[in-house]
């Protein structure tokens, strides 16, 4: 036979035989898949970021069809994303205050330092070395591990401590993970105060470390209005769901460690204020 | 020599000596691009390992029995590669049925191999080094030797992944000059990872005539 025509019979006949075989596979072993896990998929906001608790934004569409995850928790989408699942789901739409990345501390400059630290540049190896360089063991290492884990360019340090951009934020908790001090937590978008201080040590101790640490003295606690804050391991925490937002304790604190973090003070009688909903 | 003691060097000094990575320089993008994280590495190493000895042991009697059978050797690389990316296919939809944790576990690592040169490299080798002995001593014998290197290539390479994934860990916490970070860094250590298994050379032989 002319080789020419033997090598392309050849190869037809092999790429027929594969493309059947794929065929009779993809026929006899197919795997059922929801077709809504394709449709959330391509509605979440597609940046895998994790801030959901999942692998990735695939992971998390699989867990709300198998009805195990809520639908509001892809925070970078935002309401839009959560409308569009429940479009998708036949949910009706959850209600959930919307949350923003919020730094427990507020030392930087005002906290001393134990000794100098010139190692590996980044807060997880700082931590490891003896205790940390901050006189504070629970203050902010300032050394933008937050930064880097940030893909939305939404915190920096700033005079060593790391400060949220809260128009950037969106709230997915990368930063909360990455911070090996575990000091930055979520707070609803409201106009209600922040306490920044994370120290877990006893007044004169804190007194000695940082100039804006909170030292307990419970004068916050003893002055608000609504008996919205209440001290638990030496420090003070704010309760949101009875905070209206006075400003009485930011006042009264005479360490400065109860701080606005958006929002400014509300009317006295004020009713605690609605968190701004995803 | 006996059959064992030919077996153990043929898949020892694929290890070792003949490294597909490290010495023959083949499959160095996934090499390089997923040796970040151990999890992902291993994942990919044994992906590697399946995916090499089933496509040698569909394209070794191909490339004998059909290609050279009609005088078609030429047709070698793209029928190769016809054959791999079936496999990897077929590979994909049977796993997704029947072992969907593994399926999972490999995840994105599956289909990538496709286009690993790798794996194109150890079908094509193992057909230059076994068809003479397919003449010496017949097929089977020769089969047989074609998957064991397969396998020893596979098990190389998941070798070189873990090896190298240690190394880079190391590399990330140092502070090289900056116009070395990232990759520059990266190619500095994987070829002195390289340059390390070029001190296996001839060793596998000897210590293999030494047991045997």
């Amino acid at each position: 036979m002319n080789p020419i025509v033997l090598a392309i019979v050849v190869l037809v006949v092999l790429g027929l035989a594969g493309g059947i075989i794929l065929v009779l596979a993809s026929k006899f072993m197919a795997v059922y898949e929801d077709p809504r896990i394709a449709q959330i998929t391509e509605c979440l906001a597609g940046a895998n970021c994790g801030g959901c608790g999942y692998a990735g934004c695939a992971d998390y569409a699989k867990a709300i069809v198998e009805g195990k995850a809520p639908t509001y928790k892809c925070a970078p989408g935002g309401d839009k994303t959560n409308d569009a699942i429940n479009l998708i789901m036949g949910n009706d739409t959850d209600n959930r205050p919307s949350l923003r990345a919020t730094v427990i501390c507020n030392g930087g400059v005002n906290c001393g330092k134990r000794f100098d630290y010139q190692g590996i540049q980044t807060c997880a190896a700082a931590a490891a070395v003896a205790g940390g360089p901050s006189a504070c063991a629970f203050g902010c290492l300032g050394l933008g591990d937050c930064t880097r884990a940030c893909k939305f360019d939404a915190i920096h340090v700033v005079n060593g401590v790391a400060v949220v951009d809260r128009t950037k934020c969106t709230g997915c908790t990368a930063c909360t993970v990455a911070c090996p001090r575990h000091i930055i937590q979520m707070k609803p978008i409201a106009s209600q105060p922040a306490v920044k201080c994370s120290s877990k040590d006893k007044g004169p101790v804190v007194n000695k470390a940082c100039r804006v640490g909170c030292i307990a003295c419970g004068l916050c606690v003893r002055n608000c209005p609504n008996e919205a804050i209440f001290l638990k391991d030496n420090v003070a925490v704010i309760d949101y769901t009875k905070c209206n937002g006075c400003g009485t304790c930011v006042s009264k604190c005479p360490k400065k460690a109860i701080q606005w973090v958006e929002g400014s003070p509300r009317p006295m009688d004020s009713a605690v204020p609605e968190h701004k909903v995803l | 020599m006996n059959p064992v003691a030919t077996f153990a060097t043929i898949f020892f000094s694929m290890i070792l000596v003949n490294n597909y990575v490290l010495v023959q320089f083949l499959g160095i993008c996934p090499f390089l691009g997923v040796s970040k994280k151990l999890d992902s590495s291993a994942g990919m190493g044994m992906a590697v390992i399946a995916v090499m000895v089933i496509a040698t042991a569909v394209t070794f009697p191909l490339q004998i029995l059909l290609l050279d059978a009609f005088d078609l050797g030429y047709l070698q690389t793209i029928v190769f590669i016809l054959v791999i990316a079936v496999l990897v296919q077929l590979i994909e939809i049977t796993l997704k049925k029947y072992i969907p944790a593994l399926y999972q576990s490999l995840g994105v690592y599956l289909p990538l191999i496709t286009t690993n040169c790798c794996v194109l490299g150890v079908t094509i080798l193992a057909v230059q080094d076994y068809s003479a002995v397919v003449e010496q001593y017949g097929f089977g014998l020769a089969y047989a030797e074609a998957l064991v290197c397969a396998a020893g290539a596979g098990v190389g390479f998941l070798v070189a992944m873990l090896l190298f994934c240690g190394v880079r860990q190391r590399v990330e916490n140092a502070n090289p000059p900056e116009c070395f970070k990232g990759l520059p860094i990266t190619l500095v250590s994987a070829a002195i990872t390289s340059l390390s298994f070029m001190g296996f050379g001839g060793m596998v032989e000897n210590i293999i005539n030494a047991i045997f």
